[in-house]
């Protein structure tokens, strides 16, 4: 069972095989996706028919590679504004919301975590559409009201940022106020003390020691947008994030064109994930 | 402590509570209770003419009138359970070797190794699926190559594949309360039961289990509420058939652009879902707050 207990030999040994089949399996998927990305054929699948690079370089049909194939690039610029633009949003209310819950106490603030962690048991679909069906009765009102066209509030890129803050601003929040709840408060009343005001501190002690939470925060929430599917695929309009343009893809059958995105996905994933892991890791601490 | 931080920020005023908390009451009117008080009320709704509508339960009532609604919902929350359980029964092992039967830098690297196919797209992860079960694909080759069949065989578009697909996908979300759980588990508890004579199941049954319990529910509840919503994976890997809800809700949105009976779809599935979270709190005498953080 543990270490110190002693185990038959036998016991170990499958215990062992056991764990490593199992990640075997967890890395199976993603090591087919990858190796197919070189292989020369027109289809991901067997045969293998020797290397090429085409998949990625190649310049023209029916053998166009990632780099050269604009209407996935379009949609890979797509999906980061996106990510961009809901992380932003998502930082500076997971901040407040931070601050709100760790430093202040007031009437209903029980109700309120808990309603703020509801979006992580709402099914991504449903929120995706109910935003949809409500963004759209304001539009419907404002036009048979006061003559209003408000094109942003139909489905579209605009749309699909305020569907994805509307989740990820969750999490963000549990990531920050993790690290807010073990900060030291001497600091910030030494500072105080010594005649900072309280916007000085806040700026000049605790943003700061907040920060590797941020910027991890900040990671995560990149990616869950970068990689968003369901909650997009309901508010989505004529411009397709990378999510939405690979599944319409999959669907009709590709080239390896598609592995070869893939590959480019895991590199900056992995990237991304070092960088949170370095950052997280605490020196001060 | 309270008396000291009482001077510096808990009493920085009525302003600074208002200007933080009215950001979180927009956020969650605007984009939480609104938007699900709308699905409510048009799911409640009915075409009588052009742009006009009259109260009506006949979305609700098709929904238990038409057999293909009513079996695609059961079939989505009998498979997402049986998914939830073999996510369960295959994470366990690995989660106490990770957080008891191995120490320092492999510990470390074992559970960072669990978190790496998650970094990764779920539409990436179903893909290597794809390529691994379709008929020219991994499995099949490898079959044919050991001689064990004589003809390509397909793997892909069955309930099995849907299966594998999610049990995979779900992985992460079971493993990580788990491992945290665990590892709060002394080692000298373990001990003590064995000297006490317990055998390996009453050791499990008994201490190890009751100890995981907030971990064992809060994975239970994020998988099944993951896979109750996913539509990547049976999608893709089920095919024309695979006979998902949320794909029912798609259609009546987007297809057939009957919102008022795709609006009707996405409560029931939200109730389902949140009854199931409810209950599996019930049950485990959990709280909301304390599993989900």
């Amino acid at each position: 069972m543990i270490p110190s207990i002693p185990s038959s030999r036998y016991f170990r040994g499958i215990y062992a095989t056991y764990v490593v089949l199992f990640f075997v399996y967890l890395i199976l998927p993603l090591a087919v996706v990858a190796v197919f990305s070189f292989n020369d054929s027109l289809f991901p699948s067997l045969p293998w028919n020797g290397g090429t690079l085409d998949w990625f370089l190649g310049e023209s049909e029916p053998r166009l590679g990632i780099f050269h194939d604009d209407e996935l690039l379009g949609s890979i610029g797509v999906s980061f504004w996106v990510a961009l633009g809901v992380t932003l949003l998502s930082l500076s209310l997971a901040t407040c919301n931070a601050f709100l819950f760790e430093r202040h106490d007031f009437a209903g603030k029980g109700f309120l975590y808990m309603l703020m962690l509801t979006p992580l048991v709402i099914p991504g679909v449903i929120l995706g559409v109910s935003i949809l069906i409500f963004s759209s009765s304001i539009a419907n009102g404002l036009e048979d009201n006061y003559g209003l066209e408000i094109e942003w509030l139909r489905p579209g890129l605009p749309l699909v940022i305020l569907g994805q803050f509307a989740f990820i601003t969750t999490i963000a929040t549990l990531v920050i106020s993790a690290r807010l709840r073990r900060f030291d408060h001497s600091l910030e009343e030494a500072a105080l003390n010594l005649g900072a005001s309280r916007l000085a501190v806040v700026r000049t002690i605790t943003l700061p020691y907040l920060r590797p939470a941020i910027i991890g925060a900040g990671i995560v929430t990149f990616l869950m947008s970068f990689e968003n599917f369901n909650t997009t695929l309901m508010l989505v309009g004529s411009d397709a994030p990378l999510t939405i343009a690979m599944f319409d893809r999959l669907r009709e059958g590709s080239t390896p064109v598609l592995n070869a995105v893939s590959v480019l996905l895991m590199v900056g994933s992995a990237i991304l994930g070092l960088i949170s892991l370095f950052v997280q890791k605490p020196r001060d601490e | 402590m309270s008396a000291v931080t009482g001077l510096s920020f808990r009493d920085s005023g009525k302003l600074g509570l208002l200007l933080l908390i009215s950001p979180l009451l927009l956020w969650l009117s605007l984009f939480i209770l609104l938007p699900h008080v709308d699905l409510v009320m048009i799911s409640l709704r009915e075409r009588v003419a052009a742009r006009e509508y009259a109260f009506s339960w006949s979305n609700y009532t098709a929904f238990f009138t038409e057999p293909l609604y009513w079996r695609t919902f059961m079939r989505t929350a009998v498979m997402s359970i049986l998914a939830t359980a073999l996510t369960l029964l295959i994470a366990f092992p690995v989660a106490f070797y990770i957080a008891k039967m191995v120490r320092g830098r492999f510990k470390a690297l074992l559970f960072v190794l669990c978190l790496i196919p998650f970094w990764v797209s779920e539409l990436v992860r179903t893909y290597g699926w794809m390529i691994l079960l379709r008929e020219t694909g991994i499995f099949s080759g490898l079959l044919q190559w050991l001689g064990w069949v004589d003809q390509p065989v397909e793997m892909l578009y069955n309930d099995v594949a849907i299966m594998v697909g999610l049990v995979y996908t779900s992985m992460l979300f079971m493993v990580v309360p788990l491992v945290t759980t665990l590892e709060g588990l002394d080692d000298s508890l373990i001990e003590a039961a064995y000297d006490l004579g317990g055998s390996h199941f009453r050791v499990i049954w008994d201490v190890v289990i009751p100890h995981a319990m907030p971990g064992i529910v809060s994975g239970c509840i994020v998988v099944f509420m993951l896979t109750l919503g996913n539509y990547l994976t049976p999608t893709l890997l089920g095919g024309k058939d695979s006979l998902w809800f949320t794909e029912q809700i798609y259609t009546q949105f987007i297809t057939r652009f009957n919102w008022e009976q795709g609006s009707a779809f996405g409560m029931l599935l939200l109730i389902l879902s949140s009854f199931i979270v409810w209950a599996g709190l019930k049950l485990s005498r959990q709280s909301f707050t304390r599993v989900m953080t």
